[in-house]
């Protein structure tokens, strides 16, 4: 497959948008472009007279795979291979509506059915078309390969030699998709485009761009966060080779704006020596005496209060538990850094008032759209002037969901008409924000005398998500997103209540892969776990006790159950734990085996995980996805998170705030159900049940039981 | 003036002898294939070979490199067809990709040096390149593949 990530060519007939729509409009052709014989069949697909058939990206890749995937679900149905198709990668333009952008596991769940329809459509008009030139019935072709064929006379014709044809006719506004039975690529481990590109070198990043006459930049911000400038003198960095200009720039992350001191030189390593003779003065307004110590202790007595309430089924109030059948734990986990190997940087030039941005970016379409909370809102550009080049990106996980490095980037590239290039340092990543908020979790439960779950209360104590992004946030409400997914898991308890307490914060907070069940799963399966010791059963039966009706998760867990053999007893010393989480993004259960060592060290010895699919489009890929879930899951739950000293974060660069490296990293095996039910997401999935299910095998092997994260990987 | 030796290529630049390697190969050269992580030889995005030997070109100093030959990711072949990226392709190794250009280089060395390493081996050569998207796995399966190319290609020899 060639690929080229040449700009978007602008169609200019009908909007194709339509037919992404579900087909409802009218989703005639895009209008044939004067002499160039180029045929928009709808803004994902153009096929021009020569045979050369390209197909839209509109989801970012970042590693997830939809640089592939997305386009597969057209060119199935379609019935082209990959091998003849160019994929561009999208840049935010308007025909390819407001829907790109990468998080949530969304790309494939949410175009699934759709796109297949954008394929099967092109498909049903160049079928048509060919029948008309043969004066037969459509029903006596087939296509195959980008080609149509009389069945009986085995006559043909590429796909490029009826554009012409096919562009008089209307689209069907329900095409026939194929039978899954007939797919070619759906469902088939394959190949990956963009892998080629990053094993020599060539994938281009946005921190790779090049243009002409660019300069590079830094941002000195406020190492305490909250502060505010004061003044800056630039005397002497001005007077190093290579720095041409030093002024203020803002920055806006959610509700906050930072304002810090871009230096702009020839060079980045001119502008780094610049750094060094630049003498700023901050106002740290009592930010300063921002403690993490004090910060945990706090929300630790906020566990205290009653909290709003979530979900409120039965009544943990009236339940009549005794006291002796009661159980109670709390369980914290830190706030922690994206972490992104490529840092934020991002490339803007602003001419004739019109911005232009390349950049590594999640969100083409709010880079680009009329949305209230788009980018023309923060930079004063109307959308129509703000042109975008989307580039492969190294790694987002959330954090590139947020737009805060391209204002500052747009900020610094007013002080000049060059195109400009702001590099963060792995530093500055590190310690400036938004980060994944810590949530504590209070859990409480009871069992009747007869040993039956009765009541299960889930608290989460926390900074608010929403918050940290509207100035106007309201207090009374729970915030949906701290308490996600606790007050759905499939577990049948009759008595159930979720209650979120709200902890004051300055400092800005993002979603983080897999948002807050990143932290929650750990305390509510991890707590699950503890009752099922309580009550003197095995953890994997008492979870499917607690199942009774059919659903998603107990199909999992038996599946689990299964491929762990979890009911072959494992040697003195060694453990298993299991868990599994179904929140937005998806569903996954994971089993995990320790062992205990002499010297009280803790080795993963295997790691079996079942994620739950409906579809699945490239297995392999979707293996490649959980694999790194549960590693980043492993990363979050033994490597240290950010912690604030004196109102500055206290870690600084991989040294202090590590990674997970490769010996460090366990044998992982994935398997996936597609079993035709509803289609969940693959990229988050694999997160949430790995830290609880590792906790409950250490529980197993050691008797120990870890309810804080970070944790070592040791007893004491 | 400094003399750089890249890829068999020789390069004339004006810079700094206390500049980074990495960042005359990104913006002075245009080699953007070597990439930043850290700065400061923690994450191994950023590794090519000096004179053969994997070095973190963000700490290899201008006045090092100077007049040495150097081989970035774009020189570690012609066409994409060391056994190690031929591997990496039919393992499906990387994620996002970011980490890898440095993942190949640094594997590249262990593979010279031994080209029948144990998963011990990988591991210890391979500990000083971060992989956040967790391709570990993967990178793993990929270089004892590459052994076995490797021992194919000089058995064709
Ligand atoms: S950038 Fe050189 S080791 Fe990280
Ligand atoms: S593939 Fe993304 S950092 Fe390695």
């Amino acid at each position: 497959m060639k690929i080229s990530r040449r700009h978007f060519i602008k169609s200019t007939g009908t909007a194709g948008f339509a037919l992404w729509l579900g087909l409802s409009a009218k989703g005639l052709p895009q209008k044939h472009t004067a002499g160039s014989a180029l045929q928009h069949f709808s803004p994902f697909i153009r096929i021009e007279a020569n045979g050369k058939i390209t197909i839209y990206n509109t989801k970012p890749e970042m590693g997830q795979g939809t640089f592939q995937s997305f386009p597969s679900l057209i060119a199935e149905e379609l019935e082209v291979t990959l091998d003849q198709v160019t994929i561009l990668q999208s840049n935010g333009e308007k025909e390819l509506g407001t829907g790109q952008r990468a998080g949530g596991s969304a790309s494939i769940r949410t175009s699934y059915l759709a796109m297949r329809k954008v394929g099967a459509a092109a498909r049903e008009v160049l079928i048509l078309a060919a029948a008309n030139k043969w004066n037969v019935t459509p029903e006596s072709c087939y296509a195959d390969r980008a080609k149509v064929i009389h069945k009986p006379s085995n006559k043909s014709f590429t796909y490029g030699a009826l554009v012409e044809d096919a562009s008089k006719l209307e689209l069907p506004k329900e095409p026939k998709l194929k039978d899954p039975k007939n797919f070619n690529i759906l469902g088939k481990s394959s190949k990956r485009p963009d892998v080629p590109l990053k094993t020599c070198g060539k994938a281009e990043f946005g921190i790779d761009v090049r243009l002409p006459e660019m300069l590079y930049a830094l941002v000195v911000r406020c190492p305490v966060i909250g502060g505010t400038l004061k003044t800056f003198d630039a005397k002497e960095a001005l007077k190093v080779p290579g720095v041409k200009k030093v002024a203020a720039v803002e920055r806006i992350v959610g509700k906050y704006h930072y304002t810090g001191v871009a230096i702009i030189a020839d060079s980045y390593w001119n502008a780094l020596q610049g750094r060094k003779k630049l003498r700023v003065q901050w106002d740290t307004k009592g930010y300063e005496t921002f403690n993490s110590v004090e910060y945990e202790a706090q929300l630790r007595k906020l566990g205290d209060e009653e909290g709003l309430t979530d979900k409120n089924i039965g009544s943990v109030e009236t339940a009549q538990i005794l006291p002796e059948n009661e159980l109670e734990a709390f369980y914290e986990t830190p706030m922690i850094a994206h972490h992104t190997l490529e840092p934020m940087n991002c490339v803007a030039q602003i001419k004739d008032n019109k911005l232009e941005i390349w950049t590594s970016t999640q969100v083409p379409s709010s880079v680009t759209g009329t949305g209230a909370n788009d980018l023309h809102k923060y930079v004063g550009f109307t959308p129509e002037n703000i042109k975008l080049h989307a580039k492969f990106i190294g790694g987002g996980f959330g954090r590139r969901l947020y737009m805060d490095y391209i204002i500052e980037a747009v900020n610094v590239a007013r002080l000049t008409d060059k195109p400009v290039k702001v590099i963060w340092s792995r530093e500055e990543t590190t310690q400036q924000g938004p980060f994944r908020p810590m949530t504590f979790s209070k859990m409480k439960a009871g069992f009747s005398t007869a040993g039956k779950l009765m009541t299960f209360q889930h608290k989460v104590i926390s900074p608010s998500y929403f918050e940290s992004f509207q100035a106007d946030y309201d207090q009374s409400k729970v915030d949906s997103i701290m308490v996600e997914g606790i007050g759905e898991q499939a577990y049948e308890v009759p008595n159930l209540k979720t209650t979120y307490v709200r902890a004051e914060c300055h400092v800005p907070v993002a979603a983080w892969r897999s948002v807050t069940s990143s932290t929650l799963a750990f305390a509510h399966e991890c707590f699950i776990d503890e009752l099922a010791y309580k009550a003197g059963k095995d953890p994997m039966n008492f979870r499917l006790e607690l199942l009774s009706k059919p659903s998603d998760s107990k199909k999992v867990l038996l599946k689990l159950k299964e491929l762990s053999s979890w009911d072959t007893p494992l040697p003195q010393g060694t453990g298993r734990g299991v868990a599994i989480w179904d929140f937005f993004a998806g569903l996954c259960g994971q089993v995990v085996e320790v062992s205990h060592h002499k010297d009280k060290s803790i080795t993963i010895d295997r790691v079996i995980a079942l994620i739950d699919l409906g579809e699945v489009v490239n297995p392999d890929n979707v293996k490649n996805q959980v694999e790194g879930s549960i590693i980043m899951g492993l990363t979050a739950a033994i490597k240290p998170g950010i912690t604030f000293k004196n109102g500055e974060v206290a870690e600084h660069n991989f040294y202090d705030n590590p990674l997970l490296r490769i010996h460090e990293s366990p044998k992982i095996e994935v398997h996936i159900l597609a079993d035709g039910g509803k289609i969940k997401g693959v990229g988050e999935p694999g997160l949430p049940p790995f830290a609880p299910a590792l906790a409950n095998a250490i529980f197993a092997a050691t008797g120990t039981r870890f309810r804080k994260m970070p944790f070592q990987l040791k007893t004491e | 003036m400094i003399t750089l030796t890249i890829n068999q290529q020789p390069y004339q630049i004006e810079a700094d002898p206390d500049m980074p390697l990495l960042w005359a190969l990104r913006d002075l050269i245009g080699l953007t294939g070597t990439k930043y992580g850290c700065g400061v030889a923690q994450c191994g995005a950023c590794v090519v070979h000096l004179n053969g030997e994997a070095v973190r070109s963000c700490v290899t100093k201008l006045s090092r490199a100077a007049g040495q030959k150097i081989v970035t990711i774009e020189g570690l072949s012609k066409n994409n067809d060391h056994p190690l990226q031929l591997a990496w392709n039919e393992v499906s190794v990387p994620q996002c990709g970011y980490c890898h250009s440095g993942q190949l280089m640094s594997a590249a060395v262990l593979l010279r040096e031994n080209p029948n390493p144990t998963d011990q081996d990988i591991d210890n050569a391979m500990a000083g390149n971060i992989c956040r998207c967790g391709t570990y796995p993967r990178i793993r399966k990929a270089i004892h593949l590459a052994a076995e190319l490797q021992k194919k290609e000089g058995e064709a020899k």
